[in-house]
């Protein structure tokens, strides 16, 4: 904790609306020895200045630096003083000089008499530095000696290259494959859409040779006919509990790759293009199979086809399935939702495995499938003689460089490529297959007698059909929130391709995305990069992203513990277990430091060394609120998300917006560290509203931290009876959604709530 | 002997290859050529298919660069050689002056002086600026960058008053000593002026996607309303123009990846915008690949959003209303099209930055200037300057060109 406190202002942020030595004295006032230090510069942010303030701290006459001036977004690594200096930024250009508006409207003017009001709010961000500096201490981080080896979950040719990423970078691997031999399907093709450039060709995947390549590495220890019977510890230290065919056996990991890849869609998604009714149509897969095998045969009479025609776009004859999904998707979240209102208060923490089925996976692997049937076109022509391959399609997925892989099969006068809808299949001569087609390049329905019919396979990742990681965690052994993802193992987030609920865990290839062998190679190396990157951080105790770095982490005081399980459920990454008695166990090498169990508890147990419940509670009960709201104004509290409304914040001054001065604006790690006792903290010194801004939830959640803003949002609907008890009205809290880019917005929100508060009238409480 | 890693290109593949690698412990020099950082994805609207703002990963990428030594970020600056060979290059970057002071004054009230006499290229051409500037209000390095060949004698008399300007600051060339290099020099916009049948970028309405970006970008030239930039009318009617340059022999042979999903977010703002305008979109084939389909299912159900099969050969402008002549084959009735629209977006293909440029080092370039990895030189590329890709894409490729130089460098 901060004792000596030197404060170090910005002069060109003040300049010419306050006098910074008026300014110097009322510190000192305020103050005294607690802030040893007060000098001011033309420019913080100066080489003089820095150098000033090292030599305060060297000389101990002051151990915690509160800057005074720009953004802390600004600038940020000048301010660095080494681990063990904590540092605060007084956030007075942009979200003080630069937004202050009187009450009027009117602006600042150079020369004017400076606003009591701005003297109030330059003075209440002062002191709410000085206080959260005198409630923090520089975080140690909590280093976890990690085990420098990854489990590699499935031997295919995404896992196959991960192995290998992580042995040629110096790590052990340990490449576990359920099947009695590594390869995957890749090892069952004859061979690939192009991988390498220039992209005109099949390939042969030559995964023989990654294979060797797998067995000769010494780093490299595989299993196969294995399973994961259950992984359990936290990154860093993981045990992972194999089955193998020899018995059971115990493996110490440091993080994970999740390489299961997919399965080949149900069967019944395929009947409705005659697959199963008609001998003579078999999927891509089973055509590769016999491809592979150099027997191109029918099924029905083992005759050579010589003409095979492959299906790709039939979109109409999905319409009854759509519906049939939607509907039963509609009746769920009706029946999840009856549920939920039955028991609003009571929430199971286990979530159960369900798996995901659905013809969608059929469409998205298009991409897939439209490269697959010019490949496998490709054989037709190569390996029979005389033969004909026709291609319909509704729309020719092949994006990127692949074109150049569509235009060569173009090149082939046998292959014969039709834009078209295929609406029907029915029976020939002969067991043929008469494809029916139309909207079609050729303006009128056409149908085509084919001696063999090859129909697509969705790709269905293993992580919806099964928990896969089998996790010892108390939310469950998967990934949560699969059926956002419509099961693949996918991130969220655009920007962040290897983000999951599950630190240490990251899934490549095509459990996480349907994709091609080239992309599969890539994703492998990434996915084996954030593995490896995440046994460093958590073995330097640092967090891992978003907070990549942070040393800070969750302190538990259980003495006050009541074991109500609201951090463990509510944990957005699964980083509390518990004892029987229900007292939390936490992991902290699983946590990413969102604060979101700190919001969630009620009896203060949760604080970082920088961050704690009693530290904001003191910043918020520490602005001064003047007793009568209609001569000197409301006072709001505004608590801001730091990721996205607190920049938009920042950005909106940059762009010219003001907002009303009245309010005062708290960053926050994540809306989901919003404690409910700083509401009752800020209305109990009779503040007259508080607003929270966090990010948007549900579906296309934009929270970095999955799931903070809509837990603050159900913690303020749950905390009306608190308000009610208080004798203050619900309409005094209000949470909005917004956006980093909501910047022109943003004020508007502000200034319309500090409005409706003062419709509302004064805060019951104030004065007392 | 070096055990850091160069990444040549801010945008987003290279800032997440630099900040992936040096999350793991690797020092990092990250180069990029314009005064900040940030690439193509700055001047998005919103990213398919969440319709998310792209300057909230930005923000993050940002803070993580702030907090981590481990990168130094090196702005206008251009490597100009490279010698040496894996584990050991000499690499030579040459940075051009900022003129302005260290860190991130706040200069706006001295740019509101200066004449708006800059061609606004992060616009597009939309607007003009000021040769003081910062390109976005999230911009980083949140430092002002003076472009001193577009100010006058008398401007450059008030700026020299300033404490926070120096107009003697000079070009400088620094050494940096690598194990490994990542090319991340990402795309630029196939130019328009090639696409004569398409109005060579000389019809007022006939914007580029990239232009569509800006108009509907909160921070854009028209603070995210969608106009008309002949009148500033708001468009009833608007027509996508897919493959704008690509898949065609003429121009991009390969397919440019995002402009079917592009469209088709864009869509998305227009109507948001004008919930009685009609939209048309002209393909030859819509390419949503992966769950991208979801969302392209989800917009196309709306049934002011049309879409014709068929390739856009002529476009051409109305003198006396300035709306936009579009004549197109639809494929499947095989009618000719010839429909009048108030604004036409070209979905303009993706070309990389290094077409037509000498790249200053040995590495495999493909004649559309496209470069690949070189395993034994320790030089490895990321994003688009390797193939046309998202966003998503991008920054799994730069995880993945992080893994192969770590791979190079290690204990070395």
């Amino acid at each position: 904790m901060a004792e000596k406190i030197g404060i170090y202002i910005d002069k060109a942020t003040f300049d010419p609306y306050l006098d910074v030595d008026q300014l110097v004295e009322k510190i000192k006032n305020r103050w005294g020895d607690a802030t040893p230090v007060i000098k001011v510069f033309p420019l913080v942010a100066s080489d003089e200045a820095r150098k000033e303030i090292q030599k305060d701290l060297d000389s101990g006459a002051i151990d915690g630096v509160s800057i005074v001036g720009p953004s802390p977004r600004e600038d940020t690594e000048y301010f660095d003083f080494g681990p063990k200096v904590v540092v605060d930024r007084v956030n007075l250009r942009e979200q003080g000089i630069m937004a202050y508006k009187n009450p009027d409207g009117s602006l600042l003017k150079p020369g004017d008499e400076t606003p009591q009001l701005l003297w109030d709010m330059v003075m209440d961000y002062i002191n709410m530095s000085v206080i959260k500096l005198q409630k923090s201490a520089a975080p140690e981080g909590e280093a976890i000696e990690s085990v420098k080896r990854v489990l590699v979950l499935g031997g295919g040719w995404t896992g196959i290259h991960a192995a290998l990423a992580v042995a040629e970078a110096g790590y052990e691997a340990v490449l576990v494959e359920k099947e009695s031999e590594l390869g995957g399907y890749a090892a069952k093709m004859l061979k690939s859409f192009p991988i390498n450039p220039p992209y005109t060709q099949a390939e042969d995947t030559k995964i023989e040779e990654k294979i060797q390549a797998v067995k000769n590495n010494k780093k490299i220890k595989v299993y196969v006919g294995t399973q994961l019977e259950k992984l359990s510890g936290q990154p860093g230290q993981y045990t992972a509990y194999l089955k193998t065919a020899k018995g059971e056996e115990e493996v110490e990991v440091g993080a994970v790759v999740v390489a299961t890849g997919w399965k080949p869609i149900e069967p019944k998604y395929l009947e409705p293009l005659g697959y199963g009714s008609l001998k003579n149509i078999v999927t891509n897969v089973e055509f590769e199979e016999m491809a592979k095998k150099g027997e191109i045969k029918r099924p029905s009479d083992g005759g050579v086809p010589k003409n095979v025609l492959f299906v790709l776009g039939a979109s109409d004859l999905y319409e009854d399935i759509a519906k049939q999904e939607e509907e039963e998707k509609k009746k769920k979240l009706e029946e999840a939702e009856a549920k939920s209102e039955e028991s609003s208060e009571e929430e199971t923490i286990e979530v159960k495995f369900e798996p995901i089925k659905t013809y969608r996976h059929l469409d998205y692997t298009s991409e897939v499938t439209s490269l697959t049937a010019l490949k496998q076109a490709g054989y037709v022509r190569e390996m029979i003689e005389d033969s004909i391959a026709y291609i319909i399609y509704e729309h020719m997925v092949t994006p990127g460089v692949y074109e150049l892989y569509y235009k060569s099969a173009q090149d082939d006068p046998g292959i014969m490529l039709t834009k078209g809808k295929v609406t029907s299949f029915y029976a020939g001569s002969n067991e043929n297959v008469v494809v029916r087609i139309e909207d079609n390049l050729l303006g009128e329905t056409i149908e085509i007698e084919a001696d063999l019919v090859v129909v697509p396979t969705g790709f269905v990742p293993t992580t919806a059909l099964e928990p896969v990681i089998n996790l010892e965690y108390r939310q469950g052994p998967a990934f949560p929130d699969l059926d956002l993802f419509d099961g693949y193992a996918d991130s969220n987030y655009i920007c962040f391709p290897y983000e999951t609920r599950r630190t240490g865990i990251y899934a490549a290839g095509p459990v996480r995305q349907p994709m091609t062998l080239a992309r599969s190679a890539s994703d492998a190396y990434g996915a084996a990069l954030k593995a490896i990157q995440c046994i460093e951080s958590v073995n330097r105790g640092v967090a891992v992203h978003p907070r990549s770095g942070d040393l800070s982490y969750p302190k538990f005081n259980f003495v006050r513990c009541t074991q109500c399980k609201r951090c463990t459920e509510e944990c957005p990454f699964g980083a509390l277990d518990d004892d029987e008695k229900g007292t939390p166990k936490p992991n902290i090498a699983r946590c990413r430091r969102c604060g979101t169990c700190m919001g969630a508890c009620p009896e203060r147990v949760i604080s970082f060394d920088n961050y704690s419940v009693g530290q904001i509670g003191s910043m918020i009960t520490s602005i001064k609120v003047p007793d009568n709201m209609e001569k000197e104004g409301p006072r709001i509290v505004i608590l801001a998300c730091e990721n996205d409304a607190y920049p938009a914040l920042d950005m909106a001054a940059k762009r010219g917006r003001r907002w009303s001065p009245y309010v005062r604006i708290i960053p926050v790690r994540c809306l989901g560290s919003v404690n409910t006792i700083w509401i009752a903290d800020a209305m109990s010194k009779g503040n007259d509203g508080c607003l929270l801004l966090g990010c948007k939830y549900g579906e296309d959640y934009q929270c970095h931290f999955m799931k903070g803003s809509e837990l603050c949002n159900r913690r303020m609907q749950n905390i009306g009876e608190t308000l009610d008890r208080l004798g203050v009205e619900l309409e005094r809290v209000r949470q909005e959604q917004v956006a980093i880019d909501d910047y022109d917005r943003i004020p508007e929100i502000i200034d319309s709530f500090v409005e409706d508060i003062i419709k509302l009238g004064p805060n019951p409480f104030k004065g007392y | 002997m070096s055990k850091s890693i160069l990444v040549i290109g801010g945008g987003f593949s290279g800032i997440t290859a630099a900040l992936e690698a040096a999350e793991v412990g690797h020092e990092v020099y990250l180069v990029e050529k314009r005064p900040f950082l940030g690439g193509r994805v700055m001047q998005l609207n919103k990213y398919f298919p969440k319709l998310c703002p792209p300057s909230c990963g930005l923000e993050i990428q940002f803070q993580r660069i702030k907090k981590n030594p481990n990168v130094k970020v090196f702005t206008l600056a251009e490597v100009t050689s490279v010698s040496g060979s894996a584990g050991n290059y000499e690499v030579a970057v040459r940075i051009k002056p900022r003129y302005t002071a260290p860190r991130s004054c706040d200069l706006s009230e001295l740019a509101a002086k200066l004449a708006a006499n800059v061609k606004n290229e992060f616009e597009f051409g939309l607007s003009s600026r000021k040769p003081l500037y910062l390109d976005a209000p999230f911009a980083y390095p949140g430092r002002y960058v003076l472009e001193l060949e577009h100010v006058s004698e008398e401007e450059k008399k008030l700026l020299s008053k300033s404490p926070f300007i120096n107009l003697k600051d000079e070009e400088k060339t620094i050494t940096l000593n690598v194990g490994s290099i990542i090319i991340a020099t990402g795309w630029k916009p196939y130019d328009v002026t090639n696409l004569t049948n398409l109005g060579a970028g000389q019809i007022a309405n006939c914007i580029s996607n990239m232009q569509m970006e800006r108009l509907a970008s909160p921070f854009g030239p028209t603070n995210g309303k969608i106009v008309r930039p002949s009148d500033g009318a708001p468009p009833k009617k608007v027509a996508f123009v897919q493959c704008a340059g690509s898949r065609d022999e003429n121009h991009l042979p390969y397919c440019s990846y995002i402009c079917c999903m592009a469209s088709i977010k864009q869509a998305t703002y227009v109507r948001e915008q004008y919930p009685d305008a009609e939209v048309t979109i002209f393909y030859i084939d819509l390419r949503t690949p992966g769950r991208y389909k979801k969302f392209a299912d989800k917009v196309l159900a709306d049934e002011k959003i049309k879409t014709i099969k068929g390739k856009v050969a002529k476009v051409e402008e109305d003198i006396a209303t300035s709306d936009v002549w579009v004549t197109a084959e639809d494929a499947i009735s095989g009618n000719k099209i010839t429909e009048k629209y108030d604004l036409v977006v070209l979905a303009t293909g993706m070309q990389p930055s290094l077409a037509g440029e000498s790249v200053p080092f040995d590495v495999q370039v493909d004649e559309e200037g496209f470069v690949f990895d070189s395993q034994d030189k320790g030089i490895f590329v990321a994003g688009c300057a390797a193939e046309p890709l998202d966003v998503m894409k991008s920054a799994q490729s730069g995880t993945a060109a992080a893994m192969k130089a770590i791979q190079t460098v290690r204990g070395r």
